[in-house]
């Protein structure tokens, strides 16, 4: 089942109205461990997705398998052919020892960009992202920053129908972080359905949607209003660390401490703190807090029950 | 220092390759040393052609070994067995008109020297025996192929192999491992390119490089070493092509087991070794021990060298060479065969990609559905619908993006002060 070429550049027809690409109730399994589970992500043409979580928390994996990399163990994916695929790898995804330019030739003839269209694009991308001065260094001996522009424009040169980018944000100081927003922001211009992976939620907060994943699982999904209406119970912020049971519910973040109050459990009165209302970081901090204090609740249950047997 | 040692025999531990190189190479080079490795040679294999002239080669006595006997045939049959290496035969006796003559292969260079030896042994014998009769018969010694018994001339026709092997197999491991070291793998892997073009593509430059080396070593072997170069150079470069595709998959099939550069070095040395001491290009292949030997029979070099002494030195044409090559041919299917086959799961570890049949069946219900976004393709909104009020409408600014991205924002949009760009998930709890 090979699915038509399309011209390149102007996307297919098909591609050119398909409401989404990505999965259902996607499951990869390495081994033992269900690194994805039953995840459900769409990203939509034109817009801007992101994936967010902490470390192992599957947003390689799914993105993986947004890339045609990686098959799922289970569910269903669905993807534009390879040929209508951005992909930047986590890395750069370049070549050290080629120059910028070769890299993106390379990157041009395998996606089967004509010449002519690829040397244009890749002289407006450049110039916008600040490289047109590095065409021909090494991409080995860029700064991080540069070389994640490189990877960023090397992965939408072709202009696909779905941009897959693995932390293009990461390591990359703020000057560099515009340029490669302007570069995502184009792509999705472009029509492209771009999906970025990052454990920054500020910038995941730029995105029209938001899947934040934690073990595997969909933890919050929706747009960054949405996830953070969904937000149970209440947030204060408090200069000193909470004593007591609500010392589990606290994290620093920035100079002082966030509590969270679950529904049903409103700060006492005399708690101390002021009430504050939640942003994306927040919410999805919340979700994950909210998932260990269940399952702590359920083991420490588990255990009584046993205990009692 | 007691943790350096510690931490030392931890890695060296973890690196089972490492560590079975170090203990199993010792032992490797013991035994080919051992049992290989001798410049001795106790048998050479012998024609007779002539009334009586097995009957003399008999008389001759160790190390002459009749293989083939023509009582027939005069001169010209017994330098075509000499020429095609038939029944393996370094020596020719040929008795009939006009005193006997004794031809030797001199490509063969340790068999001719044993032989010249030997024949001088016998005449001596023969001399002193007759110290009071009549004079002894000398017989007419001729040295074919490499008259002076030059070692360069049976060196530089197997050093062509073993550039070969140099290039086909430490050069393009290193090659292809590389892109799993420096990342590009998973790249290439989702590029639009079949395996089989990223495999011809990937070994192709090698191929070339190793054309050219050949073609350069060749020339400097005739030109300064005065090689010479006697024999067909189409059938040299068949066999040398047949090799270099053997070596090639070789270079490929290590670094497709190797997770980086030092390992597919060390795989290469553990496969080039036995076949520089292995393949009768130092050692003559009748002096090692049979129960060693027949590794040599398993070495693509042990072949090329065959062909490329045959062609250069004996002009040996393609017919007697057959077996050397149909062997080449078989080995490069084989090696070829499974380096492609490991190249594919190489390319895509975990990942049979989209619909071409190569899911491996614990994966097959995983629907990469490219084919129902194409069936479906009337039914999703028009791109423009797509968008709200966020969407890719605007085409400059921060189109599909919720803060004007990129200009002159780079932190992010307006958050809170205390959030700036550091907040990953469960941080700072």
């Amino acid at each position: 089942m090979t699915a038509p070429s399309p011209g390149s550049g102007t996307g297919s027809a098909a591609a050119a109205t398909q409401d989404w690409w990505g999965t259902e109730d996607a499951c990869v399994r390495y081994g033992d461990k269900l690194a994805l589970d039953h995840v459900t992500f769409r990203a939509v043409p034109g817009r801007v997705s992101a994936v967010v979580g902490g470390d192992g928390a599957g947003r390689t994996t799914l993105l993986r398998c947004l890339a045609g990399a990686l098959a799922v163990t289970s569910g269903r994916v669905r993807l534009p052919p390879p040929l209508r695929i951005g992909y930047l790898s986590a890395g750069s995804g370049t070549y050290p020892d080629l120059t910028v330019d070769e890299n993106l030739a390379f990157r041009a003839t395998a996606y089967q960009l004509p010449a002519a269209v690829a040397r244009e694009r890749s002289a407006g991308l450049l110039e916008r992202a600040g490289l047109s001065g590095a065409r021909d260094r090494l991409a080995g001996r860029l700064s991080g920053g540069m070389r994640q522009k490189l990877g960023v424009i090397a992965s939408m040169l072709h202009q696909p129908d779905l941009l897959v980018l693995d932390e293009p944000t990461t390591g990359v100081d703020p000057v560099s972080r515009a340029d490669l927003w302007w570069l995502i922001a184009q792509a999705a211009a472009n029509g492209a359905a771009v999906v970025f992976a990052t454990s920054y939620l500020d910038e995941a907060e730029r995105a029209v949607s938001v899947l934040a994943l934690d073990d595997g699982r969909a933890l919050a999904s929706g747009t960054p209003e949405e996830i953070i209406a969904a937000m149970p119970g209440t947030l204060r912020v408090s200069d000193a660390r909470p004593e007591g049971e609500a010392r589990r519910r606290a994290w620093r973040r920035g100079g002082r401490w966030r509590i969270w109050d679950p529904p049903g459990q409103p700060g006492e009165p005399q708690a101390p703190g002021r009430p504050v209302p939640p942003d994306l970081q927040d919410a999805v901090t919340v979700a994950i807090l909210a998932r260990e204090l269940a399952g702590a609740e359920a083991e420490s249950v588990e255990l009584e029950g046993g205990g009692s047997r | 220092m007691w943790a350096m040692i510690v931490k030392e025999f931890r890695q060296v531990r973890r690196d089972r390759r490492t560590l079975a190189m170090m203990i199993v190479l010792p032992v490797i080079l013991l035994i080919v040393f051992g049992y290989a490795a001798s410049f001795d040679v106790s048998k050479i294999p012998t024609v007779a052609a002539g009334p009586q002239a097995a009957a003399l080669v008999h008389s001759l006595g160790k190390p002459f070994d009749l293989v083939a006997a023509a009582p027939g045939e005069g001169r010209a049959w017994a330098q075509t067995q000499l020429r095609n290496n038939t029944n393996g035969a370094d020596v020719a006796v040929i008795t009939g008109s006009g005193p006997t003559q004794v031809l030797i292969d001199g490509s063969q260079l340790f068999s001719a020297k044993a032989a010249l030896g030997a024949l001088a042994a016998v005449q001596e014998k023969a001399v002193a025996e007759r110290a009071s009769g009549s004079p002894v018969q000398r017989p007419q010694v001729t040295v074919l192929y490499n008259p002076e018994l030059k070692t360069s001339y049976i060196m530089i026709p197997g050093l062509c192999g073993v550039i070969l092997v140099f290039i086909g197999t430490i050069i393009t491991s290193l090659g292809v491992v590389r892109e799993r070291q420096t990342g590009t793998l998973e790249q290439l892997a989702v590029m639009p390119l079949r395996p089989r073009d990223v495999f011809l593509g990937k070994i192709t430059p090698y191929f070339v490089v190793a054309c050219v080396d050949l073609a350069i070593v060749l020339a400097i072997g005739v030109a300064v070493f005065g090689v010479p170069f006697r024999g067909s150079y189409a059938v040299f470069g068949l066999g040398a092509l047949l090799f270099l595709f053997v070596t090639l998959g070789l270079g490929v099939l290590i670094s497709s087991v190797s997770e980086n550069q030092g390992q597919a070095i060390q795989l290469s040395v553990m496969v080039m070794l036995p076949q520089v001491l292995l393949s009768g290009l130092i050692f003559p292949l009748s002096s090692i021990a049979i129960g060693v030997r027949w590794i040599s029979y398993i070495l693509p070099l042990t072949y090329f060298n065959e062909i490329s002494r045959g062609v250069m030195l004996r002009a040996e044409p393609i017919g007697p060479l057959w077996q050397p090559f149909v062997f080449l041919a078989l080995l490069g299917l084989i090696v070829f065969t499974l380096a492609s086959l490991r190249f594919r799961s190489f390319l895509a570890p975990a990942a049979p990609r989209h619909g071409r049949g190569r899911a491996p069946a614990a994966l097959q219900p995983a629907a990469v559905d490219a084919g129902r976004a194409m069936q479906e393709a009337g039914g999703g909104p028009e791109r423009g619908a797509v968008g709200d009020k966020r969407a890719g409408a605007e085409t400059s600014g921060g189109p599909a993006v919720r803060a004007a991205a990129g200009q002159g924002d780079p932190a992010g949009p307006a958050g809170p002060a205390d959030q700036a760009g550091s907040g990953s998930a469960g941080d700072g709890r």
